[in-house]
């Protein structure tokens, strides 16, 4: 059962992405305890095209991941829209038809949906809730019997062992991939270029809206119309995510919101694990089979090494760092400097 | 004949305190609105300050009329933040929730859902009306389509619009300003206090882009919903929020006013605003459904 490796054990549980059936199966075989997917539509935080999981798919891969002894946490973590809630409601439905763990959900709705109808299933709270506090959390399991809540990238390292002495729901933290500078869930950005935002439509920055136009030796990289990133000759042009971009801001250029960088908190393991954290995730939903391969196994292998008394830093490093060359890290909110 | 009603919404800026009584004493004796929000909503550091001012301007707008709500913060990190929610929450007898947390404190007691609270659809609205919610003004970027559907589901609730100033878009756990000025968030200088209404954030190629207020993003353009008076009514709104400026507020609230009196058209108060020092240009895709920079009339 979820949740049980934290009460027998201090292990943590690892939670991996899978975008689709073969990334499912990849995250299955390299050791993940929970894999989290979603539907293909408009009901999850990442809806690209070509990605994520048909009602039968998702049945599928749910008796694939049981084999392997993996979890399945299964993602409706966007906000339904106003009229059509029906959508939302169908979805949840078929998360709990397909057998899985566990249904991570933002929208009051949705929680209020699942826990009516579905009073079995394992309710995680999803980071685009944006629940930070002991009160919010509360609220939360009180109203929906929540049992888990992934913590939104704003909190310190300090700030979750107050969090996790003072709640008695399981927590979960992003530790690798993908970091929202933004609050999750209370982000606008780019709808307000494009129209289209994560709590919307289940999408941040979508390629559709993105433009490449050269003037002179220099490439531009817009959204929406927008300038996000300038590229001289020589350099590596970017993808426009909005928060970032480089803007000029009481007359100076650079990334104000953050640089282009991605979460790395693999040296923090020990701390989350010792802040009584649950569970920790990977982002990258949107990866190919052969990087959920790579990622999991050296999380597996960091936390399996804790577990064994070792060091979780040295094994992630070591497992990384052929990955995530020329790519730069941080390990954002974690540390307090970053703010 | 119903009447729509007008607010002025919390202000998101570090105004200092001299600047908070005089703006406040301004709305209490010549704003044409019913309503006042007030509190700290941004930044729990600038507490300290505005904690002292806030039962002064209380009464000020009480004795002048004026139905006065505590706004909390939108984005409760710190003990400090914390108990100011749950102390606006149990005191207060109209309080705004900006976080799930002061939904829960509340226990049941009316409260205003704020445009920070995720509430997309009728589905959360009704669970929310149940836990005591009132009024309701929703996230700046759902769509009028949206909100009407709302309002047809539950046709008690009151619905306000965001309907004036820089849009709200974003929350943070860091502080621009501090990130921009080369400093931290826990030695800020309190530096936000030098952008009245925000500092402007432009593009590579100088297009205006967004506004930055410490942890918050806000849009460089400036929302103005003007619909008219039996158009809004028809879509069950009745109230149309204007949020606070360094700009002449109350022209802003009677051109609002008198548009939703039905006194002028949609086109005389868009021409009105326009005549306002605006602190950018006009913005109201997101009514629409569009990217919530355009401005419809383009």
């Amino acid at each position: 059962m979820l949740g049980q490796r934290n009460d027998n054990n201090p292990s943590l549980e690892l939670v991996c992405p899978a975008g689709t059936p073969a990334a499912l199966k990849a995250a299955a075989e390299a050791g993940a305890h929970s894999i989290y997917c979603g539907l293909r539509n408009e009901t999850n935080a990442r809806n690209f095209p070509g990605l994520n999981f048909s009602e039968k798919e998702l049945n599928a891969g749910v008796r694939l991941a049981h084999k392997h002894g993996s979890h399945v946490l299964v993602a409706v973590n966007t906000f339904a829209r106003a009229g059509d809630t029906h959508i939302w409601k169908r979805a949840v439905d078929a998360v709990s038809a397909s057998g899985a763990d566990a249904i991570i959900a933002a929208d009051i709705a949705v929680l209020d949906y699942a826990q009516e109808k579905h009073p079995n299933l394992r309710l995680h709270l999803s980071v685009q809730a944006a629940a930070a506090t002991p009160e919010s959390i509360s609220f939360y399991q009180d109203t929906f019997g929540v049992q888990r809540v992934v913590l939104p990238r704003v909190m310190s390292v300090e700030e979750i062992v107050k969090l996790n002495k003072e709640v008695t729901v399981e927590t979960e933290v992003f530790v690798f991939g993908g970091l929202c500078v933004m609050t999750e869930g209370r982000c606008a950005l780019s709808s307000y270029a494009t129209g289209k935002s994560p709590n919307l439509t289940g999408v941040c920055s979508p390629p559709g809206d993105v433009s490449y136009d050269e003037d002179g030796s220099n490439l531009y990289a817009r959204l929406g119309g927008f300038t996000i990133d300038g590229f001289g000759e020589g350099e590596t042009a970017g993808y426009p995510t909005l928060c970032k971009g480089r803007f000029k801001a009481e007359g100076e250029t650079s990334y104000l919101f953050e640089d282009p960088v991605s979460l790395n908190a693999a040296s923090l393991l020990p701390r989350l694990q010792k802040a009584g954290v649950t569970a920790v995730k990977i982002e990258g939903r949107q990866r190919g089979k052969a990087y959920i391969s790579q990622v999991v196994k050296a999380f597996r292998a960091a936390v399996d090494a804790m577990d064994a008394g070792g060091n979780a830093e040295e094994e992630v490093s070591a497992m990384l760092s052929a990955m995530t060359e020329g790519g730069r890290e941080t390990t954002g909110a974690y540390k307090k400097i970053w703010r | 004949m119903s009447k729509i009603e007008l607010s002025i919404g919390p202000n998101f800026f570090n105004w200092s305190n001299e600047k908070l009584v005089d703006f406040y004493a301004r709305v209490a004796d010549e704003a044409p609105v019913e309503r006042v929000y007030i509190g700290e909503v941004i930044c729990g550091k600038r507490m300290p300050f505005n904690d002292k001012v806030w039962p002064e301007i209380y009464e000020r707008l009480t004795n002048a009329g004026k139905t006065v709500v505590f706004s909390t913060i939108a984005l409760p990190v710190t003990m400090r933040d914390r108990k100011s929610i749950n102390a606006l929450s149990a005191d207060c007898e109209l309080v705004e929730a900006n976080d799930i947390a002061s939904v829960h404190k509340r226990s049941g007691e009316p409260f205003v859902g704020g445009p920070f609270l995720n509430i997309y659809n009728e589905q959360t609205a009704k669970v929310l009306i149940n836990l005591g919610m009132e009024t309701f003004c929703p996230p700046v970027e759902l769509p009028i389509k949206s909100v009407e559907a709302i309002a047809q589901a539950l046709p008690d609730l009151t619905i306000e619009l965001f309907a004036f100033g820089r849009l709200p878009l974003a929350v943070s756990g860091r502080c621009y300003h501090a990130r921009a000025h080369k400093l931290h968030k826990d030695n800020c200088q309190f530096i936000c206090d030098r952008d009245l209404d925000g500092m402007d954030v432009t593009t590579l190629d100088d297009q205006k882009f967004l506004a930055a207020n410490g942890i918050q993003t806000l849009s460089h353009s400036v929302q103005a919903i003007t619909l008219g008076r039996d158009e809004l009514l028809t879509k069950g709104v009745g109230r149309l929020r204007l949020s606070p400026h360094d700009i002449d507020m109350i022209a802003i609230a009677e051109i609002y006013r008198d548009l939703v009196d039905g006194k002028i058209e949609s086109a005389e108060a868009v021409a009105r605003l326009q005549t306002q020092q605006l602190p950018g240009a006009l913005a109201n895709g997101y009514v629409t459904g569009k990217p919530g920079h355009l401005w419809e009339a383009d």
